[in-house]
């Protein structure tokens, strides 16, 4: 299980493959659905046998069920230790609470990590699906097809007016929360971004920055989700989400044409200071780093640099944060060391210096 | 507009509608990028909704028809109503029925909507009172064992036997 998941410090995952499409805004798109057993109560009031009993459940089920062409793996969540397990919330596999959670609890993956299945999180079941670049449609079809599956295996909570019944009434009726993550560099420097939270939330759709370490940002980048979850079928919640993507892809555009135009020196100083800063750094702090890969992720868009691809780049964004650098290297690090093996690393990867060690 | 938080102008007008509760944020670039990375959209925020529960109560109903209605516990999982106000999470699907009156209008106030319109399990549901009949047997065999009555656990342990094997 363990040679496992060292195994996926060598590859990317899903949300950062920069295949899909719109993928030089559109990181990833992601659907989740919460579904709880009927058979028992929610995962607040379940007593420590009811949890392990859930988790042995639903561990069997999920892990025959066929839904990929790669088999499912397994990880016991409560058996990992602090640094395995913020990895798997650095990939998105698990949540920060479900990391943090105590008591029997475990995810089930499928290699590509588009699919994780949370076991004993907020709700007993959180399937969730993750598809590079914008692909709502697809991301829906390949989550239906695993929640139908399962349901076949397993009775959910589910009430003929309320829909699928959850811990959190904020979460009731579909339980499907879908949402994109952009990257929104030019709507951010031209101050445009404002504009476009207000226009969101007219239309109560939710806008959150991304994490970095701790509560930090990471650079412009953007998550747009539904709020409502009652009332509208799954298909409605998507079109919902996936309606309003292309206007933001258009803004984001007609911005960075803009900037190009009327100021491509001031950018491409920035973005070449960005990536010296990136080459030269001999210590430098996750949230510095997203920042700056930020910068010259825009740049490599906007074609200013030419020698680095977006997939590196990407690869750049996982490979950097703590978790990985620790895994990585093999051993605990303090925060200061680890800021300068993260300068280490940066410095080898962008210097064709080797890939900073790796394989 | 001064920013909320420091002296330089608020060029961030943020509205926020979570849990019912609406709020209005005005923020410098710098603020707004703090506040914006705080929390995720995916943790559906507990603290707020109970806030907007709790003041949803108060508007609703006498102090003394609240402490009322706060010592109501379901059947089946033992939840009291003044639990879920504090922690935002209900304690088992039961609650959905019990507390039905009071989860109401939270519920259309955080949705705009009662009524789900998406799909459907492939298994019936049906039957939630068995359903729920079983979360209550596990929880009376819990406490038959703690009140080491151990003859009524073991009858509850045989029923609990029976009815999993009626349904699966
Ligand atoms: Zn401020
Ligand atoms: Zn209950």
């Amino acid at each position: 299980m363990t040679v496992e998941l060292n195994d996926l410090t060598h590859t990317i995952g899903e949300w950062l493959r920069a295949s899909g499409p719109q993928a030089d805004i559109v990181m990833s798109t992601r659907i989740r659905l919460a579904r709880n057993l009927a058979d028992f109560p929610f995962v607040t009031k379940a007593s420590e046998q009811d949890r392990a009993d859930i988790e042995r459940l639903l561990r069997e089920k999920l892990l025959h069920i066929k839904a990929t062409s790669d088999e499912f793996m397994y990880v016991n969540v409560g058996d990992l230790d602090k640094i395995d397990r913020q990895f798997l919330v650095e990939r998105q596999l698990i949540s920060r609470e479900h990391a943090e959670a105590k008591g029997a609890r475990g995810v089930v993956i499928d290699p590509r990590e588009q699919v994780s299945l949370m076991i004993n999180e907020e709700d007993h079941l959180r399937i969730q699906c993750m598809h590079s670049g914008l692909d709502v449609r697809g991301a829906w079809e390949q989550i239906n097809r695993i929640d139908d599956l399962i349901s076949e295996q397993v009775t959910y909570a589910f009430h003929p007016r309320l829909g699928y019944l959850t811990a959190c009434p904020t979460n009731v009726g579909t339980g499907a929360r879908v949402s994109v993550l952009l990257h929104l560099p030019a709507l951010v420097i031209t101050k445009q971004i404002e504009k476009v939270f207000r226009s969101l939330q007219k239309i109560s759709l939710a806008v959150r920055g991304l994490y970095g370490e701790g509560s930090q940002a990471m650079g412009d980048f953007y998550q747009i989700s539904n709020q409502q979850t009652l009332g509208r079928s799954e298909l409605e919640l998507i079109e919902q989400v996936g309606d309003v993507v292309p206007a933001l892809i258009h803004y984001e555009r007609e911005a960075r044409d803009f900037l190009i135009k009327e100021s491509q020196q001031m950018l491409h100083d920035q973005v070449s200071r960005a990536y010296g800063i990136l080459r030269t750094a001999q210590t430098i702090s996750s949230e510095e780093t997203m920042l700056l890969l930020s910068k010259v992720r825009m740049g490599v868009n906007l074609g200013l640099i030419d020698d680095l691809s977006l997939l590196k780049l990407n690869e750049l964004f996982i490979r950097t944060q703590p978790a990985h650098l620790q895994k990585l290297t093999g051993s605990e690090l303090t925060t200061a060391d680890r800021n300068i093996e993260r300068a280490r690393f940066l410095r080898r990867y962008l210097n064709n210096e080797g890939n900073g060690g790796l394989n | 507009m001064k920013c909320q938080q420091c002296e330089r102008p608020a060029t961030f007008h943020i509205t926020e509608l979570e849990g019912g509760k609406h709020s209005e944020l005005h923020l410098c670039e710098e603020h707004a990028r703090q506040y914006l990375t705080q929390g995720e959209a995916e943790q559906g925020p507990a603290s707020e909704l109970a806030g907007a529960l709790a003041q949803q109560m108060a508007v609703s109903q006498a102090a003394e028809g609240l402490k009322k209605l706060d010592s109501r516990a379901c059947p089946v999982c033992g939840i009291t109503f003044f639990d879920f106000r504090n922690q935002g999470r209900l304690g088992c699907p039961n609650d959905y029925v019990f507390f039905e009156k009071e989860l109401e209008p939270l519920i259309a106030n955080i949705h705009g909507e009662t009524v789900h319109k998406g799909k459907h399990p492939k298994r019936g549901a049906g039957g939630t009172q068995q359903r729920t009949e079983l979360i209550r047997m596990r929880r009376d065999m819990k406490e038959a064992i703690g009140q080491e009555d151990y003859e009524r656990a073991k009858e509850l342990r045989d029923e609990i036997k029976r009815v999993e094997e009626q349904q699966s």
